[in-house]
């Protein structure tokens, strides 16, 4: 069973997410990777406030191709979400309440995650061409000396994810591992 | 002696640049549709669903396969009677790289310091290429735009002679286990047995463009191919790490002789998304 979530994330629908829920977004998301995570922390430890407001929103960790002529924007999948752990507790202190990549997150991204009842999702790396076609609208909000790396505004219909890690404690990928695991493997 | 235009190679690695973002090789879909049959895990075998539509997308609509177009790898092997005119082999081959990533909308990648500055190079330059030469008077090309997600999962352990096959198949099952979801599965796994540090790094590399599944022609190592399969697929990891039976897709390994005090053994990692192109000019 696929749901139909709308973004940003309300408080009802972080409740009933599930670790492993296939998912279509449809709304707004604001896309950010590494550069683009430095520069708000930075920005955040200096005191000075976000080029958008953060708070309930979720975050894409993504880097499009090129728009080609008369698209929103080219191949438009997930990017390995480890790379920016070491900024996120601080965005989750901000308001952050959902965030969408590739790839488990470390120990203190998921504390984090679970003191300020946030979300993670994932979606499938390698189907950027798919993707792209759920994205209507894309426009740079910020930091657009960053080139690829600046921040995004999306705007996006059944947008495909799938849910790894719940406010309930939930985490697909341990789980998923546990359960098909067997025993010669070395 | 036969003379090849350096125009012609620009041409060539332009061409195969953009048909190996745009479209997988059959032989990839054919190893994505056999896992699909196998795959035991529901939510795997949507995964699984979902990279062949895209691959039907992507080659159908011309949006690249995958946002992340590669570090330009270009394995060249030319014929030792060929001789090239009208430029520079390895700037004839850069400038099919730069030509490929302007026109064919792929995204720049490559940063020219990769310690602190890492400014974008702007044209996905320079290539990466390793060259190989061969008897006869042709050339042949290949690239593999290499995505960087399963490019760092890649290792490399000194091990010792005396822990043997079983000790080089653990290392590289551990090196997929420890990669989990990461490198986007499910994987090809190339592995690089024996020469030197920098000899087997480079097999591992090399051994991803085998067809996929293409057992290894030497009885021995294709049998450690097998091994390490088994094994990596009982990991439960499986495609995009959403747990299931198919975390690897094969295992191309290559071996070369060593010194008497070494055992090298590399792992190269190859995303779901395994594109490669060649051409014989």
């Amino acid at each position: 069973m696929v749901k139909k979530v709308k973004l940003p994330l309300t408080e009802e629908t972080l409740a009933e997410l599930r670790a492993g829920d296939n998912v279509l977004l449809s709304g707004i998301l604001y896309v950010a990777r590494d550069a683009a995570h430095k520069r708000m922390v930075e920005a955040l430890e200096r005191g000075e406030s976000l080029p958008f407001d953060i708070k309930g929103q979720t975050l894409y960790y993504m880097g499009p191709s090129p728009a080609p002529p008369g698209r929103p924007i080219g191949s438009a999948g997930p990017t390995t979400s480890a790379r920016m752990d070491m900024y996120t507790p601080r965005l989750l202190v901000a308001g952050l309440k959902g965030m969408i990549g590739k790839g488990v997150r470390s120990a203190e991204v998921k504390g984090a995650m679970k003191k300020h009842q946030a979300v993670y999702l994932a979606a499938i790396g390698g189907a950027g061409a798919l993707i792209s076609k759920t994205i209507i609208k894309s426009e740079v909000i910020a930091y657009q000396d960053l080139g690829p790396e600046a921040i995004l505004r999306l705007e996006v219909k059944h947008f495909p994810a799938t849910v790894i890690n719940d406010i309930h404690g939930g985490d697909l990928y341990v789980e998923g591992k546990a359960k098909y695991r067997r025993k010669d493997n070395g | 002696m036969r003379e090849i235009k350096a125009g012609d190679i620009t041409r060539a690695v332009s061409s195969l640049f953009k048909q190996a973002n745009y479209e997988l090789g059959k032989d990839v879909l054919t190893a994505l549709k056999r896992a699909r049959r196998e795959e035991e895990s529901p939510s795997g075998r949507e995964v699984i669903d979902t990279i062949l539509k895209n691959a039907d997308i992507a080659s159908n609509e011309g949006i690249p396969l995958c946002q992340d177009c590669g570090t330009a790898v270009v394995f060249l092997e030319p014929g030792q009677d060929v001789h090239i005119t009208g430029g520079d082999l390895y700037k004839a081959v850069n400038e099919g790289v730069r030509r490929a990533y302007a026109e064919g909308y792929l995204r720049r990648s490559i940063v020219s310091q990769p310690f602190s500055e890492r400014a974008n190079t702007g044209d996905n330059t320079p290539a990466v290429i390793h060259t190989d030469i061969v008897p006869g008077d042709k050339l042949k090309i290949t690239v593999l735009p290499k995505g960087g997600g399963a490019e760092n999962m890649a290792k490399l352990g000194m091990l010792l002679p005396s822990d043997g096959r079983q000790g080089l198949v653990e290392f590289v099952v551990n090196a997929v286990d420890e990669a989990w979801s990461k490198p986007c599965p499910p994987v090809i796994i190339g592995v690089g047995i024996g020469g030197t540090a920098e000899k087997a790094v480079s097999m591992a590399k090399h051994a991803l463009l085998r067809r996929v599944g293409e057992p290894s022609p030497d009885a021995e190592i294709a049998d450690i191919e097998r091994e390490i399969l088994g094994k990596v697929n009982n990991l439960g990891i499986g495609p995009m790490g959403y747990g299931g039976r198919i975390t690897a897709l094969a295992v191309h390994a290559e071996s070369f002789p060593t010194h008497i005090t070494s055992l090298p053994v590399a792992v190269n990692l190859q995303c779901h998304s395994a594109r490669h192109r060649e051409t014989i000019l």
